[in-house]
């Protein structure tokens, strides 16, 4: 293999491990906001408890998000120094407006919300967690922009072979980035609702700290039922967006080989792809699905893949699947939403074990689904690093393999090293439970808080 | 004056910055195995532990802004020195995971020496990437054109060395500031030596480069620098008597500033000597600037948005001041 493909499959790799800490760390941020000004609202000692207990699962996820973010931003320079050259004038800025806007923000405060307790008055604590949030977010903001512009250059113009800034607010308000954001975002909330929600589901059922997790997977399952069609919806804007900016792509993540000129365009919800022979075996197809879905007409055209020379297509059996995976878990949340609501109305929300337990099941796959997004877009984005402006094969560093074998193998033994102590210790942080005992730092008491209910306490009820 | 002058300037601020800020959270990290048990080790981790992520950003930002301003200077560099530069990020990744791994763990021992052995990996690379840096890099048309082992010589190899010193300087000057007992005792100490040693080493530096790079006496010795370059070191002097009679009358702030004082004299002395260059030998600030709109639009953002983080990075400072205290940890 040569320099660029272990490059590529580098950064895929690194990544695919980054982002599973980003999407939590956003949504548990904005949870924590919420559970710190439901406490100093009400006064209710149980949000308390449940700020100190999440928020060190907070720490641990932030902090291997920290370190795996860090590797992204050397390995732009490592090993895509072309690439990184050629649109430095476009894209760079972008990455240092995320360190000066969100980095800063959310590693300055992170320090007050975990240490300040003692130190600080109650309303500069919460304000230090609305800014972590907003640095979190701000993040996603900078960072999804910039890979919109990969997906959709807007912006530039080309003099002397060399890419040239003509409007900021074009390149970051690049077609792609609207609908880009508003998903990850979402994603990240919803990922966040139903992994909350998963882990409140186990100990109820396990029947410990009862109080405490009904009341953490009550905010969840709240935040889940507006995201949860949220979502759908934000996906179909996607989709459109995709198809009007990126046909090729779109081509490929349905399978979609020619364009229907008469008629309206199937959906396949089965097939498997021969790229070769240029059609898919073992079609399942809904007739007239896709141009539904991408123009909301019963006979809307839809470009296929034909319409694109073979090197200008991106790889499609992968991009079939992961999109169609991504989809279902999608579609799977919203059926799990329903039940709920369905509960909610009988008033059995709490005690239907089927129901908690199908909480349990579906609690990773918010991770998988935004793990197969990114798969998605990055694989639908091929061959073109920017798209229709640097080929992939155009943008990597003038290095040796050896170098990239090298970083390859300590990147796989070092993070797998990592995250297998982080599943450790967050297994850990779970078991141990939270903490109902303590007393509430002098700085932080309100006047006249009353005492824990002897009900909210203890394990076994 | 220019725009690319004022950048290399900010660039040279916030590499500064970086370097005493997580130079001293370093310097602790490699002081980590001299605490005798936990308990002291908990006092050395708690000095740093609400600032060390805000020190490591400036990095992440300088990262960011040297691509923006100067991104062949970026792109060279990080292709050229692909081992160091990585190997710097692997000692930052088991320095950042420690501090939390180790609070939830019972047995503390393999995330204690993670975390000294990140640090002082993380040091060692940043000296080597800075030897590498002054030793040259090669280049043809605008993109590295040298080898995968270029920066492994001897020169680096002892930049790595003295700045193990020079973190461990500043590490233990800050634990003089933040602890008590007897932390504090073995910190006046090994500041006291690592002093010496960082002098030795300034002194060895100061032979060296010449010798190394030829071209540096020659600009140094030329007008106009000769003119100003004779107050680095008559800084750096001063500086070393600054933090030897503190150390020896045990004032507990001053030896910290000496030591930046030590750095800031190295720092500046370096930076007169390749200014105007981007990339010795021969690739010149303005060959590496970006377009002046993409400078222009994110000094915007440095104007208006490094002020306001520079003000709340104090107020963090400010909030745990003093000593610290056990009762401040969150687990």
């Amino acid at each position: 293999m040569d320099a660029l493909m272990l490059s590529r499959i580098q950064f895929g790799l690194t990544t695919a491990f980054h982002i599973l800490f980003p999407t939590l760390t956003i949504g548990l941020a904005v949870f924590l906001v919420i559970v710190e000004l439901l406490w100093l609202r009400s006064g209710d000692e149980m949000y308390y408890r449940m700020y100190r207990f999440w928020v060190k699962v907070f720490a641990v996820h932030f902090a291997v998000g920290v370190v795996s973010g860090i590797t992204l931003e050397f390995e732009f320079g490592t090993n895509f120094a072309r690439f990184s050259q050629a649109v430095a004038n476009i894209f760079a800025p972008l990455l240092a407006y995320e360190g000066m806007t969100a980095f800063f923000l959310e590693a300055g405060f992170l320090g007050i919300m975990l240490f300040g307790w003692n130190r600080v008055p109650r309303i500069v604590h919460f304000l230090s967690t609305c800014l972590v949030a907003a640095g979190a977010t701000l993040s996603a903001f900078w960072i999804v922009a910039a890979n919109a512009w990969m997906q959709t250059p807007a912006g530039y113009s080309l003099s002397d072979g060399t890419l040239q800034i003509k409007s900021f607010s074009e390149a970051i308000f690049n077609p792609a980035m609207p609908t880009h954001l508003a998903h990850m975002l979402a994603a990240s909330f919803e990922t966040t609702a139903f992994a909350l929600a998963g882990i409140s589901a186990y100990f109820l059922l396990k029947g410990k700290y009862t109080s405490f997790y009904r009341r953490t997977l009550g905010l969840a399952l709240l935040m889940a039922v507006v995201l949860a069609p949220l979502q759908i919806f934000l996906g179909d804007q996607k989709g459109r967006e995709v198809a009007e900016h990126q046909p090729a792509k779109l081509a490929a993540m349905e399978a979609h080989w020619e364009t229907n000129r008469t008629g309206g365009a199937p959906f396949l919800a089965f097939a498997i792809p021969d790229m070769k022979a240029e059609k898919n075996r073992m079609e399942l197809a809904i007739p007239h699905g896709l141009s539904l879905l991408i123009t909301h007409t019963w006979n809307g055209k839809v470009t296929g893949l034909k319409e694109f020379p073979a090197w200008d297509r991106p790889y499609v059996p992968v991009l079939f699947w992961s999109f169609r995976i991504m989809a279902g878990i999608g579609f799977l949340f919203l059926g799990v939403m329903l039940w709920a609501g369905w509960l909610w109305r009988k008033r059995r929300l709490f005690e239907s074990r089927a129901f908690l337990k199908a909480l349990v099941v579906v609690q990773p796959l918010g991770f998988l689904a935004t793990e197969l997004g990114w798969v998605t877009t990055e694989m639908g984005r091929q061959p073109w690093m920017a798209y229709g402006l640097i080929r992939t094969s155009e943008g990597v560093s003038p290095i040796p393999a050896g170098n990239v074998v090298w970083s390859l193998l300590l990147f796989l033994a070092f993070f797998g090293l990592v995250g297998a102590s982080y599943a450790y210790y967050l297994r850990k942080i779970l078991r141990r439970g939270p903490d109902l005992e303590s007393p509430v730092p002098s700085v932080q008491l309100r006047s006249g808080m009353q005492p824990l209910q002897q009900s909210d306490r203890g394990t076994s009820q | 004056m220019n725009l690319v002058h004022l950048w290399f300037g900010l660039v040279g601020l916030v590499v500064i910055l970086y370097v005493v800020l997580d130079g001293f959270s370093l310097g602790v990290g490699m002081l980590f195995p001299t605490g005798v048990d936990e308990t002291e080790r908990d006092v050395m981790m708690g000095s740093i532990a609400p600032v060390w992520d805000a020190n490591q950003t400036w990095i992440v930002f300088g990262g960011g802004a040297l691509f923006a301003a100067f991104p062949m200077i970026y792109t060279v560099l990080f292709s050229a020195l692909y081992i160091p530069l990585l190997t710097f990020v692997f000692g930052l990744i088991f320095r950042g995971v420690a501090f939390e791994f180790r609070a939830n763990s019972s047995r503390k021992t393999s995330w204690n020496r993670a975390f000294f052995w990140g640090c002082l990996v993380a040091t060692f690379a940043q000296g080597l990437t800075l030897g590498a840096y002054l030793g040259g890099i090669r280049v043809t048309n605008g993109y590295f054109s040298g080898g995968a082992l270029d920066w492994l010589s001897p020169f680096p190899i002892m930049v790595g060395c003295a700045l193990i010193a020079g973190y461990i300087l500043l590490g233990s000057t800050y634990l003089v500031i933040k602890t008590s007992g007897a932390v504090q005792e073995r910190a006046f100490v090994y500041a006291k030596r690592s002093g010496w040693t960082v002098a030795g080493f300034m002194v060895l530096v100061s032979i060296w480069t010449p010798v190394h790079q030829p071209f540096l006496t020659v600009r140094w010795m030329s007008a106009p620098r000769i003119y100003f370059v004779w107050i680095f070191p008559l800084l750096a002097v001063a500086g070393f008597c600054l933090l030897f009679t503190s150390l020896r009358k045990k004032r507990e702030i001053c030896p910290f500033f000496a030591s930046v004082l030590i750095f800031l004299s190295a720092y500046l002395g370096l930076q007169s000597a390749i200014f105007p260059n981007a990339i010795l030998p021969d690739v010149t600030i303005s060959q590496a600037a970006s377009q002046p709109q993409t400078q222009l639009f994110t000094l915007w953002g440095v104007i208006f948005v490094i002020p306001v983080v520079l003000a709340y990075t104090i107020y963090s400072y400010w909030v745990f001041r003093g000593k610290v205290q056990p009762a401040d940890g969150y687990h």
